[in-house]
């Protein structure tokens, strides 16, 4: 088995989630590389929700349609996945609550009885789920010591109990594999949420404000955790619009602060967006995008708030817009939109989507391009202090409070030098000027960083593009099909200079989003790069790899 | 561009006999004591929201922040929440943040953040040029409510003493002497002070007579007394006719928000290498 996938389910509140990360904990102590997709309902209790476990020798980002091992329980768990499972599937699930019947002869089944291993060893039900992790390890022919060790590892609360019940659910199940472990380091697993909040903190941050909204949740409640670790101030103020506020009154007081939330959530922070490049005060916002329009399905994933983020605040001025396609460019460029923000004194934005926030990826920080904290420009302490001193680039010297015989004042209104507010006609236009300057040096700096990446068969004349997490999916395919792959990376400062390289050659140009309207398709066309095809995915579902390279083999 | 009298090149444009002049007056002179006193100038932050009060931040010659409408509040509690060392003052409208942004002044209350609020309570929106505010009392004939509106007035001070405000005053721009002892006394306690301004507004809602007639300082009034507090803050509700009090309501001691981080944010380390050790434990 060089590569196979788990499928575990079961109802909400029945921690499918963290069943799923042991799966891959345990997937990795054997040298896999692991991709977790997690579908979950926006209920609390109830409804059907899914894992699905991908376990490969290579790195990859996004899962296939076909299950080899399915996890289930309850009923619908197999009601609802027994057409994904290839010819030799093993199903596991409680033979107390589920009904096996109708499947092909090829498929092994093998029940336990789970409520009965629970109930008489006193444990609670939450604990189904180690009882079926163990049948996995052991149907997969793992050593008891690997489970043992993961549990020990990750599971904090009564972590005997878990080990005593799994054990027997282990004994009780018999070996169908022998799953050979692969000869290569383990890795971290990481959210996409987890790599946003490393890279941020990698970058300087001192500060993170949040208001919970899915799919970035998580980076609020994992940097409360480790808040005190790197003395960050992690608040979670009454709403968004407070939120983004609160992000400027730390830049102003020269902290590194950033933000994070979804659709809705970024409608309430459009006004700072606007306020952050009046001012020019340095903000990270990290849009992790879901299914809209508004409350739309919350737990879901969609791209289609890419001109909303090229457009949110009124009036003109330079942002920066990463669209980051796995976990390490997430950590990555997190990172550097917080470099680029404090060097600038502009908003960034990081936008992702609920794929890559809620999925789980092997991290190899090692892979990743090291990236110092950059000191923004600040303040020599010659001549008497203007915030918005005119320079070539339109950046002024940053100074902060306290700054003795100095004021400091900055303004959303229209402002001369010294942040007095004006309406003269002469100073709105060397300021606005300034404001938009800065563009050009922004991309500048942005083409030393490869902001449009290519793989796959790069001399193809057949060529994918893609933004965000379709990176995954896309990279597989243009392997298998011998196409190129196009990633734009960054999207504001739109970089057409290398876009127009990578499409040079390439005469059908197909266009995969996750999107109704094939939004990137028109921010090219903007550009004057049409794009020949359109393969859109707009039912909050990402792409899976058979359906896309189906409907790519349809348009080749 | 500093200056003795703590004024800038800015070109004042309030309308003349507004009672912003009074206000501005007032905190030039208490800011000037409290240099006196010792405290350093630069550690003085002023934010202003958007509307007629606002441009007092143009016309301070110290740091400041002009925000947006509404929006005085979270970014001043960042302000002093990134360093707890400031002397952090918000000056608001009453439409600004008894209206726009009255959510970020309950909170505010609530975490008893160390900062000043000062209210220009003028009751009508003057640079929009005359519609009702949040405090307009019922029946308020302004531009949007040509009839007279059908809500009534809230009471701003009541909402701050069941929000957790910890100093709760009220003044008047006729009656400087108090003024300037309220603003100090607002910027000296520790934790969520404000101070209503009954500010007129000569053009659109002329008051000054009614107030004259009307206002009276707090005597024999125990601040530390939560329920003489409400008593008071009662007397008054903004719409009716009753005599309206002017002085500090209610004064006690809480903890405050930004004290309880317990680390510094200056704290030097080797980010990369705890990232590793993080990666390695928790992943």
């Amino acid at each position: 088995m060089d590569e196979f996938a788990v499928l575990i389910g079961g109802k909400a509140g029945d921690g499918i989630d963290r069943a799923g990360l042991l799966i891959g904990q345990i997937l990795n102590q054997l040298g896999k590389r692991i991709y977790i997709y997690r579908d979950y309902p926006s209920v609390i209790r109830g409804g059907h929700t899914f894992s699905i476990i991908r376990a490969t020798k290579e790195k990859k980002s996004t899962c296939r349609e076909k299950i080899d091992f399915l996890l289930a329980l309850n009923q619908d768990c197999i009601d609802l996945h027994k057409n994904k499972l290839v010819d030799n599937a093993v199903i596991i699930y409680d033979s107390g609550s589920v009904k096996i019947d109708t499947l092909p002869a090829s498929v092994k089944t093998f029940g336990i009885a789970l409520d009965k291993i629970i109930k008489e060893e006193n444990a609670q039900p939450v604990m189904r789920n180690s009882c079926i992790i163990a049948s996995l390890a052991k149907a997969l022919g793992l050593d008891w010591n690997i489970l043992e060790k993961v549990f020990k590892k990750y599971i904090s609360r009564e972590v005997d109990l878990n080990l005593k019940v799994a054990l027997r659910a282990f004994n009780e199940t018999e070996v169908k594999e022998r799953l050979e472990s692969t000869p290569q380091k383990t890795l971290p697993l990481l959210t996409g949420n987890d790599a946003i909040s490393l890279g941020l903190i990698n970058a300087g941050l001192n500060s993170y404000i949040a208001y919970p909204m899915t799919p970035t949740s998580n980076i609020l409640h994992f940097l409360a955790g480790i808040a005190d670790d790197f003395g960050l101030k992690v608040i979670h103020p009454e709403n968004e619009i407070a939120v983004s506020l609160m992000a400027l009154g730390f830049a102003y007081s020269g902290k590194r602060a950033a933000v994070g939330t979804s659709g809705g959530g970024f409608c309430l922070m459009t006004e700072s967006v606007s306020l952050a490049a009046m001012a020019e005060l340095p903000i990270v916002i990290v849009v992790g995008q879901r299914t809209g329009p508004s409350t739309g399905l919350p737990t879901y994933t969609g791209q289609s708030d890419l001109h909303f983020a090229l457009n949110a605040g009124h009036g003109e001025f330079t942002r920066f817009l990463v669209a980051p396609g796995d976990a390490e460019e997430a950590y990555l460029w997190a990172g550097i939109a917080l470099n680029l923000s404090w060097k600038y004194q502009i908003p960034s934005i990081v936008l992702v989507d609920k794929t890559t926030c809620e999925g789980t990826f092997s991290f190899d920080i090692d892979s990743i391009e090291k990236l110092k904290i950059e000191s923004p420009l600040i303040w020599d302490r010659n001549n008497s202090y203007k915030r918005y001193q005119d320079s070539p680039n339109g950046v002024s010297p940053l100074a902060f409070i306290p700054e003795k015989d100095q004021v400091i004042k900055v303004d959303s209104y229209e402002h001369d030098e010294y942040g007095i507010t004006t309406e003269d006609a002469q100073i709105t236009r060397l300021m606005q000027g300034k404001r938009l300057r800065k563009c050009k040096f922004l991309a500048q700096d942005l083409a030393a960083k490869t902001p449009v990446k290519i793989y796959g068969k790069t001399d193809s004349s057949q060529a994918i593009i893609c933004w965000g997490s379709n990176k995954g999916v896309c990279i597989e395919i243009g392997a298998h099909l011998g196409l190129k792959v196009i990633q734009p990376l960054v999207l504001s400062p739109f970089p057409k200079e290398q876009l127009l390289q990578a499409i040079s050659g390439v005469n059908l140009l197909i266009n995969v989003e996750n999107n109704i309207t094939g939004q990137l398709s028109r921010l090219l066309n903007c550009q004057g790069i049409k794009v020949d095809k359109q393969i859109l995915k707009y039912d909050g579902r990402p792409f899976f790899l058979e359906e896309l390279e189906r409907e790519i083999k349809k348009v080749l | 561009m500093s200056s003795k009298d703590l004024g800038t090149y800015a070109k004042n444009t309030w309308c003349l006999g507004c009672g912003n002049f009074a206000i501005l007056s007032a905190i030039k002179t208490v800011l000037k004591e409290l240099s006196q006193e010792g405290l350093g100038l630069e550690n003085v932050v002023l934010v202003s929201g958007i509307g007629c009060h606002a441009k007092i931040v143009d016309y301070i010659d110290t740091n400041s922040f002009y925000s947006i409408h509404g929006r005085v509040l979270p970014v001043a509690e960042a302000i002093k929440i990134a360093n707890p060392k400031l002397k952090v003052i918000g000056f608001a409208g009453d439409g600004d943040c008894y209206g726009e942004g009255l959510e970020h002044l309950i909170f505010a209350a609530k975490r008893n953040i160390d900062l000043t609020i000062i209210v220009h309570n003028n009751r009508v929106y003057g640079l929009t040029v005359g519609q009702y505010t949040p405090t307009s009392p019922l029946g308020f004939k302004g531009r949007s409510t040509p009839y007279g509106t059908k809500e009534k007035a809230i009471n701003p001070l009541e909402i701050m003493l069941s929000s957790g405000a910890t100093f709760i005053s009220r003044g008047y721009t006729h009656g400087i002497e108090l003024l300037k002892q309220l603003f100090k006394q607002a910027i000296m306690h520790k934790g969520f002070a404000l101070v209503d301004v009954l500010q007129v507004c000569v053009t659109f809602f002329n008051l000054y007579e009614y107030y004259n007639k009307t206002v009276y300082e707090l005597k024999d009034h125990n601040p530390a007394d939560f329920n003489q507090a409400l008593a008071k803050i009662r007397e008054w509700d903004y719409n009716s006719q009753a005599p309206i009090a002017l002085g500090v309501f209610y004064k006690s001691e809480q903890d405050c928000f930004e004290d309880s981080f317990k680390v510094d944010s200056e704290k030097l380390l080797d980010r990369d290498l705890e990232i590793r050790r993080i990666l390695k434990d928790s992943f």
